[in-house]
């Protein structure tokens, strides 16, 4: 008999319902994971130029510059501040700290996911807090 | 009166699912699985849906209401606080048809994490001669998990599912973890063999999905992390003591052999 | 090797990234925060800096650091991403091609900076 396929897909990282914001971090921190893997090796290859000596290093930094790589940068070192922070609270979580212990439980639940809330939450600020600085920094100052 | 928007879907006559459109008069007290149960008896009774207890014990009724996998039977349709009810079928399984989804790939990967109680001697799991003393305290340890009813809304929920068919998925991991828990068991390395892979513990990323749907109260997440704990750095495992029954009970003296199971069990094959 | 061994050696790397990282970012970028802090650090992409910087051995080894640690996390993470999308056929594949990658990729980078650090005259 025919069956359909109802599984979600790289769609259902994105979105699959009403869950709590931790659901959403989980695409974020993968996507910026992602692009943070990609420039490093660019990265890589790009300062490579030192070897060739003074010159090649200024023409390859003078076709670096400009308002949109600067954007670019910020995008990427938001995407680090993101990543680095957001992973510091996986791995306290991830190694079983802030989600409570095992035991009796009584409705209504209270799950893990909500035991390590105010851990989230403090961690978003956090992250809020450096991007404003380094924004600041980066663009104004 | 509420109106129910339904996915529909028969293998035998649609190549993709649709939606059905149904009103029903909702009343205080009226679950989502008696709105189903009121539409297939006065206005469709082609719907085809999942249910047995109706009291959140069989976890036959998991579905897709208004934005989150829930059982029908748990959720009443006035808390849902609207008008318009939209029922799916549960995400990441095969659809059979209508509501109803597909759950073997669940047991299957239930079967393979050892869902029992594996002892350190096995002549006492056939011809007991004592008896296991197992603490509240350390009952607590794994209770929790112990509630699970294979129901399959964790893994509908969470989102490595979405992708990866491999993944072995937060109710088999959480149940790992409940025998692992326990005192009386010893299989602790046959469940590690199996769940510190590739596609075992380490696809869980702490999006915490399935602890936010779980009707019981199981929290996979929770077991999940903590396993994860266990399977990097290890853990003192405390055992059951063994005691004489207080009554004394002398073994009949020539039980006969268990026969031959007649269903072959499929022992973690895919 | 058993996955969880990878995996704790990945969590290792990444809280030894935000020490590192944090470090190597601010100074690249965040240079009025830093003048806040005392540190004076004029144009940090100017070729000179970059050199010398590339002579003094505390850099050549946070470069080396943080070139090992950023692509083993990485590439561990790109592995993790890719084996829930790829087909079961493919997974050993995948993972042959990452640790392709990663070795590539440290022997050039460790190459550029051992390379730079014996760059005497700019
Ligand atoms: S862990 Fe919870 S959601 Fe998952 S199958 Fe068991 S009862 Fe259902
Ligand atoms: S019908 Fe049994 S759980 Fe809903």
């Amino acid at each position: 008999m025919r069956r359909y396929n109802n599984r979600l897909g790289i769609r259902g990282w994105i979105y699959a319902g009403n869950y709590g914001l931790e659901r959403y971090l989980y695409f974020l921190h993968r996507i910026s994971g992602l692009g943070l893997i990609f420039y490093l090796l660019l990265h890589i290859g790009v300062t490579s130029a030192r070897i060739y000596g003074g010159a090649a290093w200024e023409q390859t930094m003078s076709l670096l510059s400009g308002p949109a790589f600067k954007l670019g940068e910020y995008v990427l070192m938001a995407g680090a501040i993101f990543h680095a922070a957001n992973g510091l609270r996986l791995i306290i979580t991830e190694l079983g700290m802030c989600i409570g212990t095992p035991g009796r439980q009584e409705y209504p639940y209270v799950s893990s996911v909500r035991k390590q809330r105010r851990l989230m939450i403090v961690v978003m600020i956090i992250i809020a807090v450096l991007l404003l600085i380094s924004g600041v920094d980066f663009f104004i100052l | 009166m509420a109106n129910f928007r339904i996915q529909r879907y028969d293998p035998e006559k649609d190549s993709r699912p649709y939606f059905q459109t149904y009103e029903v008069p909702v009343e205080q007290g009226m679950s989502i699985l008696d709105c189903l149960f009121y539409i297939k008896e006065r206005l469709d009774a082609t719907l085809s849906f999942r249910a047995s207890c109706r009291m959140g014990i069989c976890g036959s009724c998991a579905m897709y209401i208004n934005g989150l996998p829930r059982l029908a039977c748990e959720t009443q349709a006035t808390s849902l606080a609207t008008d318009t009810i939209e029922v799916r079928p549960l995400p990441n399984y095969e659809i059979i048809k209508d509501l109803v989804v597909d759950l073997s790939p669940l047991f299957e990967k239930h079967q393979r994490v050892r869902p029992w109680i594996i002892p350190y001697e096995l002549e006492e799991l056939d011809r007991p001669t004592k008896e296991y003393v197992q603490s509240p305290a350390e009952l607590e340890k794994y209770l929790q998990f112990a509630y699970c009813l294979k129901c399959g809304l964790c893994l509908a929920a969470c989102p490595t599912m979405a992708t990866d068919n491999e993944f072995i998925g937060p109710q088999a991991l959480a149940q790992a973890f409940r025998y692992n828990s326990d005192t009386r068991d010893g299989g602790d390395a046959e469940r590690i063999a199996v769940v510190d892979t590739l596609h075992g513990l380490w696809r869980c990323h702490m999006a915490g999905a399935c602890a936010e749907v779980c009707p019981k109260g199981v929290d996979p997440a929770l077991a999940i992390q903590l396993m994860k704990r266990e399977a990097v750095f290890g853990k003192k495992k405390e055992r059951a003591r063994l005691v004489d029954p207080r009554c004394g009970v002398t073994p009949l003296p020539g039980i006969p052999k268990a026969p031959e199971p007649t269903v072959k069990r499929s022992e973690g094959k895919r | 090797m058993r996955e969880s061994r990878y995996w704790i050696l990945s969590l290792g790397a990444a809280v030894c990234l935000v020490v590192l990282l944090g470090i190597h970012l601010s100074i690249m970028h965040l240079d009025t925060l830093l003048a806040y802090l005392g540190v004076v650090n004029a144009d940090p992409l100017h070729y000179q800096a970059v050199m010398a910087r590339g002579r003094s051995g505390g850099w050549v080894l946070a470069y080396i650091l943080l070139l090992a640690f950023g692509l083993y996390h990485g590439l561990y993470g790109l592995r993790s991403v890719l084996s829930e999308v790829v087909s079961p056929t493919g997974q050993r594949l995948l993972t042959w091609a990452v640790v392709a990658v990663g070795f590539i990729a440290f022997t050039w980078g460790t190459y550029v900076v051992i390379k730079s650090s014996l760059m005497g005259g700019v």
